[in-house]
């Protein structure tokens, strides 16, 4: 893995990759999207309403997906030290962000036809709730010292800190009574989903990965440029003969 | 095609999810390619600067 953590290498294994993981991104979403509003069936007790469930749920398992590689990334970068440990899990915050904040909504779409009401306050709601507030804390936290260092390190270590919520959220259905139902793809067994929804549910999810690894590679792009241009304007500090120090 | 639409009477939640997934992901993408664009354009300058300061 040692190999693989030189920013250059990383810039050069990224762009090979970029245009190839881009189509397949927007072939599996457009495959996805096909079966997931045209192409498959309406649930007999649900009706059309479960066709929230191709967003909602690839964005939940997203949410939890991106929050577990900040919290892995964050553990390389504290323990030893990788420069592109800590890039790559600051350019996946806002997509984890994002997916999160898509799964709440969406959510919240589905609930109100469903249960009958937008919200409530059970353990699975407030769990992914709670993963919410842990992504925009640790966007917050990171810029928050005018030493980008200590602030890289305090984020890294609420994202260790907070990974206790994921596997929390994973298995609240199950631990506490929720209005929210169990687990029917990833489950002892097997799915209980018909192939005809879990295909839909499945191409999405792709989709959804596929676009992770797209943003991952542009946003760990900009942050390599960024400590670049940071290196040159402390050397242009130095040779001009300023003082940097505070 | 007006069936489609109506969603089975659930168009005001299916359409929903499916739009704010398409201006997140739309977004953060753009947004994405902005920050990547514009900061290789100063590095290029500045990497520039610096060679002229240097001859």
């Amino acid at each position: 893995m040692h190999r693989f953590a030189n920013p250059a290498r990383f810039l050069r294994i990224a762009s090979a990759l970029f245009p190839w993981v881009s189509v397949l991104c927007a072939l599996s979403l457009a495959a996805g999207l096909w079966f997931a509003l045209a192409a498959s069936p309406a649930d007999y007790q649900q009706g059309d309403s479960v066709r929230i469930m191709y967003v909602h749920v690839p964005a939940a398992w997203m949410g939890m997906f991106c929050y577990s590689a900040m919290a892995l990334f964050s553990a390389v970068a504290l323990i030893w030290k990788h420069p592109l440990a800590d890039l790559l899990a600051r350019a996946t915050a806002p997509i984890g962000a994002a997916f999160t904040f898509l799964c709440l909504v969406s959510g919240s779409l589905w609930g109100r036809p469903m249960w009958g009401t937008w919200w409530a306050w059970d353990a699975r709601l407030t769990s992914m709730l709670i993963l919410l507030f842990l992504y925009l804390g640790y966007m917050a936290l990171a810029d928050a010292f005018d030493d980008p260092e200590r602030g890289r390190k305090s984020a890294a270590i609420l994202a260790l800190v907070g990974f206790v919520n994921v596997p929390v959220i994973k298995w609240s259905v199950d631990w506490w009574n929720t209005l929210h139902q169990p687990a029917s793809v990833i489950k002892r067994g097997g799915p209980a989903i018909d192939s005809s929804m879990l295909l839909p549910l499945l191409l999405m999810a792709i989709g959804f990965q596929l676009y992770y690894v797209v943003v991952l590679i542009l946003r760990v792009r900009a942050e390599i440029a960024e400590a670049k241009i940071r290196t040159l304007r402390l050397a242009a500090i130095h040779a001009a003969g300023g003082d940097d120090s505070p | 095609m007006s069936e489609f639409f109506s969603m089975g009477g659930y168009a005001f939640f299916v359409w929903p999810s499916y739009l704010l997934a398409l201006v997140l992901l739309v977004g953060l993408l753009l947004t994405s390619i902005r920050a990547a664009r514009t900061r290789a354009a100063l590095l290029d300058r500045l990497k520039a600067e610096r060679r002229a300061f240097e001859s």
